[in-house]
């Protein structure tokens, strides 16, 4: 009897495994080339909604190219789209790095995170497919000599020094205070600021923290008020950044508040409500308007998905033209072929004129601060980076 | 002082928060002996229906007050229905089955109602406000707001209603025997089913409650919110000393407190070398001291050796 | 009946041998790497099989062990304090420290019992989570939460297992080579919880799980037994630790959280607790089901529906979830129980227990 059960939950169990090896896509007319570009991010927990929107940013860029038609090597290209979830897991990262290299993708856009893009770089490295983070900020992803590690997006130290250049020497606050949430992107980013922001001869005379779980910073607040600083930088996302600020003024400070791009979000505006007003953030690249595409990006991304780009969705659009480009001056997608002209590429993206170093960083790496003001973020300025090409 | 003044508030307001969905768990406790480990996801759903019917109710161009009275009963009614049938699907059965038996199957609700809420409520935050505004008051140099105050008082009136509920009717009367001793209280004619049932849709509909304060002051809601509050409030009900309903209310107000005061105080007193980033740990190590010295909680009854 | 069973140990043999490259013929590396976590997983739940399943004490921090274990083998083997001390020295060191930090665990909470024990254990692992997050400041040991990466691979004088190696014209990768390994350590720990089991010791435990006043009555000394169950599971916690940030290449605090102690939990409840069978069972079924999900959550729907109506992300969870729930349900002294947990469970049905505390049978 016990026999039975086992072997036909076997049973069950090869049938599914079976399904989701039938996963194969349909076999392509022979003019045809199948490129197969992987999308990784989480799609379930607590940062799902940022990495559903990571897929979107990639899936326009492929949709885009299909449409548009592609030639690479003289034949016709037909892009598809392989997003898998990494759960915000480093361990669940490699599976599914192995998983996408045994898919044979041409190349990766992601991870999200800096923890889950370490750990599955070095697989894509062994196996010398491309992979370019829209988002990863920890400034070792691209320092572990991989040639096959690139982003789109500035390191924590790119954006720390923009940010602390603007809050000491734009806006002249000097006594600051900073509370990180203790994540790899949100203590990288504020260890960068206070660096810059002491460099440049201000005062940090409070450093807290929190937890990228918490929703009430009411204690560290409070603690923070007796020292009266100008300025409150956060290091987080959004899901802090707008209990925080409501907290802040709700304890009667008149603190300046300042986040880095975890805090560029549309949530921050719509949920903080009042309390936002004034707030600072900085996003990496120049604003979507100032890049011709930019703006007809954001448009019809709002209009194919139904909502407003959440965060890095362009740097995903961008991060799949990088390597349609650098697979056309190729002229093959060969992930061998394609990988060295990727660092030679030059483009026009909707985030910024991109080109990278010799490390796979951004170069220039230009960053643009927003002030939440009258419900919207406006533009205040762009530091850094070379000049867009208006 | 003001400082201090404000801290206090701090935990008072988060620890009646804690007290509430502690009390969730300690009542199950009581008379289970089981560890509801969905209790917190329930809070969420109740954090959730609350957003929904409000949002409904406004629309449908109710009165503020009464679309928030309104709104908070579907949610308490909702998670009755809810707390009633994980009972009947999850636990019951497994009543007879080794200890860690429904411990699993109470994951597995976690894990289930996490990943419905997403798929029904989407992956994103949603704003939760309340249509009216919440003036704050400066007590001295502390600043404390209407929400806050109603959440302190709201959780004052229920603990006092669920110890007379408890100590002074007929069915709370039925709950305190079950919990001493289950098969005579069956003897004596008490249907152990019913009370069972009872005690979770008493625990959820205060899980309902808890959902819609937190909500209401922290002004987000998201699938994922019930993880840390359920795993915070367990805490303070074993520091209370679990089963002991007393002990949920202390235990929650101490572990608000705790940790206001944790955050706010431990880099001073280590000169720096700890920071708030050791807030958990520091209400972790106070957690273990007093096990060590009271195996059985503050006030949990010391239990005979043989458990 | 002698032959027999030999040729049966040979067959499973032969077959463990092959599988990784079964596996990685039907569906790709990937699996493979599944299967190496699994390995991992299971001599982690082997580990708390000794401490709640033999011993009887709920540990919902055992993870901590496994964190330990892993950053001892991050901070002496990588470039963080430039040591590159070799396999054989920090495997066994990290087990020894694992082990010392089971006793640093067991000993306040040897008065506590069920569940009391169980919120203790869980701050504890998050107590050393937040430590290792943490000590970035003012000493920078462990990183913070960037983590340490570039950890030297598993290797033992030239031989990485982190490479591809050509032999006999069969191509074998670094996932083979980890499986290999990683299957030596499980069938260790597998040997030494059975003739553990079978010991004296192993029969203290279950004496003290079953009765710890009875279990001091007739001579046990119940605190070292305690605490021996403490440190046996974190030394085997510590190894596959060690083995897994080896394998990985990169250890970060978000690895240890609270959920994967519970996931641990999960295995060994759901296989059967105290049968070494069960938990390994438990162990591949934990790992391997999220993956199934994983793949089979659009496909199916496609074949049902047509089309995918459900995001396949979130159905998997979903359908997780439900599985814990179901098997539970269907076999609640866990899929394979020991036989004499069977025994116990069984003889439950015709008895009124009167002696119970509460209504939910705190005894077993």
């Amino acid at each position: 009897m016990l026999n039975r059960k086992f072997a036909l939950f076997g049973a069950l169990v090869i049938a599914l495994v079976g399904c989701g090896k039938s996963e194969t896509p349909s076999t392509a007319a022979s003019d045809e080339l199948v490129i197969r570009i992987g999308a990784a991010g989480p799609l379930t927990g607590p940062q799902a909604h940022i990495g559903k929107d990571n897929e979107y940013g990639t899936r326009m860029a492929i949709d885009d190219a299909n449409a548009k038609g592609v030639l690479i090597g003289g034949k016709k290209a037909r892009f598809e789209l392989l997003s898998e979830d990494d759960q915000t897991d480093p361990k669940t990262a490699t599976i599914v790095a192995q998983k996408l290299v045994d898919a044979k993708v041409n190349g990766v856009i992601g991870h999200l995170n800096s923890g889950t893009s370490i750990p599955a770089s070095s697989i894509y490295f062994k196996n010398g497919i491309p992979q370019i983070s829209p988002s990863a900020t920890a400034v070792k992803f691209t320092a572990q000599g991989y040639n096959t590690a690139f982003r789109v997006m500035t390191n924590d130290a790119q954006q720390g020094k923009a940010l602390g250049e603007f809050a000491v020497k734009v806006l002249g606050l000097k006594n600051i205070a900073v509370i990180d949430d203790r994540t790899a992107y949100g203590q990288g980013l504020a260890d960068e600021f206070v660096k810059s922001a002491e460099a440049n001869g201000a005062k940090i005379i409070a450093r807290e923290y929190t937890t990228d779980r918490s929703v009430d910073f009411t204690a560290v607040l409070t603690s923070i008020k007796g020292k009266q600083p100008e300025l409150l930088f956060f290091g987080g996302m959004d899901p802090q950044g707008v209990p925080m600020v409501k907290q802040l003024r709700s304890l009667g400070m008149k603190t300046q508040f300042m986040m880095g791009d975890g805090g560029y979000t549309p949530k921050l505006i719509d949920l903080a409500g009042a309390a936002v007003e004034g707030t600072y953030a900085s996003l990496p690249g120049v604003p979507l308007d100032v890049m011709p595409s930019g703006r007809d990006f954001s448009q019809r991304y709002e209009a194919r998905f139904k909502q407003p780009i959440q965060l890095y969705a362009p740097y995903c659009y961008d991060a799949v033209n990088v390597m349609i480009a650098a697979m056309q001056k190729a002229g093959s997608a060969e992930p061998a072929k394609y990988l060295p002209e990727i660092g030679k590429v030059e483009l026009d993206g909707v985030t910024a004129k991109l080109a990278f170093d010799e490390k796979g960083d951004i170069k220039g790496g230009a960053v643009t601060l927003y002030q939440a003001r009258q419900g919207k973020w406006q533009v205040v300025q762009t530091l850094g980076g070379a000049p867009a090409a208006h | 002082m003001d400082i201090f003044f404000q801290q206090i508030i701090n935990g008072l307001v988060q620890g009646s928060v804690y007290a509430l969905v502690a009390l969730g768990y300690t009542m199950v406790y009581g008379i289970l002996g089981l560890i509801n480990f969905a209790h917190g996801e329930v809070v969420m759903i109740g954090a959730m229906i609350a957003l929904t019917a409000l949002q409904a109710l406004l629309a449908a161009a109710f009165a503020p007050v009464l679309a928030v009275l309104f709104s908070l009963m579907i949610a308490m009614a909702v998670c009755m229905a809810l707390g009633y049938s994980i009972e009947r699907i999850a636990y019951r059965p497994l009543r007879h089955a080794p200890r860690l038996a429904p411990l699993i199957t109470a994951i597995g609700v976690s894990i289930v109602l996490q990943n419905l809420a997403m798929m029904i409520w989407g992956r994103e935050y949603h704003s939760f406000t309340l249509p009216f505004t919440s003036t704050s008051h400066h007590l001295g140099g502390a600043v404390m707001n209407d929400v806050q105050i109603g959440i302190v008082i709201v959780a004052l009136v229920i603990m006092a209603g669920l110890m007379w509920l408890v100590h002074h009717t007929r069915t709370g009367r039925a709950m305190r025997a079950v919990a001493e001793n289950p098969a005579a209280a069956t003897l004596m004619g008490v249907d152990i089913n019913r009370v069972i049932s009872v005690t979770f849709m008493l625990g959820s509909a205060l899980a309902a409650i808890a959902g819609f304060m937190v909500s209401a002051n922290y002004g987000i809601v998201h699938y994922y919110m019930g993880f840390m509050l359920g795993l915070k409030a367990f805490t303070a009900a074993v520091l209370g000393g679990i089963g002991n309903l007393r002990g949920a209310m202390l235990g929650g107000v101490l572990l608000g407190l705790i940790e206001s005061l944790g955050a706010g105080y431990i880099g001073d007193l280590t000169g720096g070398f700890l920071g708030s980033h050791y807030q958990d740990v520091f209400a972790f190590f106070v957690l273990i001291a007093v096990l060590v010295f009271r195996p059985s909680g503050l006030l949990g009854e010391k239990l005979a050796e043989r458990a | 009946m002698k032959l027999h069973r030999s040729s049966g140990h040979l067959t499973l043999a032969i077959a463990l041998l092959a599988l990784p490259f079964i596996i990685d013929a039907l569906f790709g590396h990937g699996w493979v790497r599944i299967a190496d976590f699994a390995l991992l997983y299971i001599m982690l739940a082997l580990g708390l099989n000794i401490v709640v399943g033999y011993a009887g004490l709920l540990d919902l921090g055992y993870i901590a062990f496994f964190a330990v274990g892993a950053y001892t083998y991050a901070l002496l083997g990588s470039p963080q304090f430039g040591l590159h001390w070799p396999m054989y020295v920090v495997l066994p060191l990290g087990a020894l420290i694992a082990c010392g930090f089971g006793v640093l665990l067991g000993a306040p909470t040897l008065k506590l019992r069920g569940d009391y024990l169980a919120i203790v254990t869980l701050g504890f692992g998050e107590i050393i989570r937040i430590f290792l997050n943490n000590l970035n400041a003012p000493v920078n040991i462990t990183n913070g939460p960037q983590g340490i990466s570039a950890i030297d691979p598993l290797q033992i004088g030239g031989f990485s297992f982190g490479s591809s190696y050509e032999w006999l014209g069969l191509r074998v990768d670094d996932v083979h080579l980890h499986y290999y390994l990683f299957l030596g350590f499980t069938l260790l720990v597998i040997f030494v919880s059975r003739r553990l089991e079978d010991s004296r010791i192993g029969r203290a435990w279950v004496a003290i799980r079953e009765d710890e006043v009875a279990a001091s009555a007739m001579g046990i000394n119940t605190r070292n037994i305690k605490l021996l169950a403490f440190a046996m599971g974190a030394t085997f916690g510590g190894i596959s630790g060690g083995l897994f940030a080896g394998f990985q290449g990169f250890v970060s605090p978000e690895s240890f959280s609270l959920m994967e102690s519970i996931m641990v939990l999960c295995m060994v409840v759901l296989g059967g607790m105290g049968n070494v069978g069960g938990v390994v069972l438990g162990g591949v079924l934990l790992v391997a089901l999220p993956e199934l999900f994983r793949n089979a959550a659009g496909p199916v729907q496609q074949m049902l529906l047509g089309k995918v109506v459900v995001d396949p992300e979130s159905l998997r969870m979903l359908m997780f979830g439900l599985a814990l729930i179901l098997v539970m349900l269907w076999r609640p002294a866990g899929i394979w129980p020991s036989t004499q947990r069977r025994r116990e469970f069984d003889a439950d049905d015709s008895v009124l227990h009167q002696e119970q505390e509460t209504v939910y049978d705190a005894s077993k």
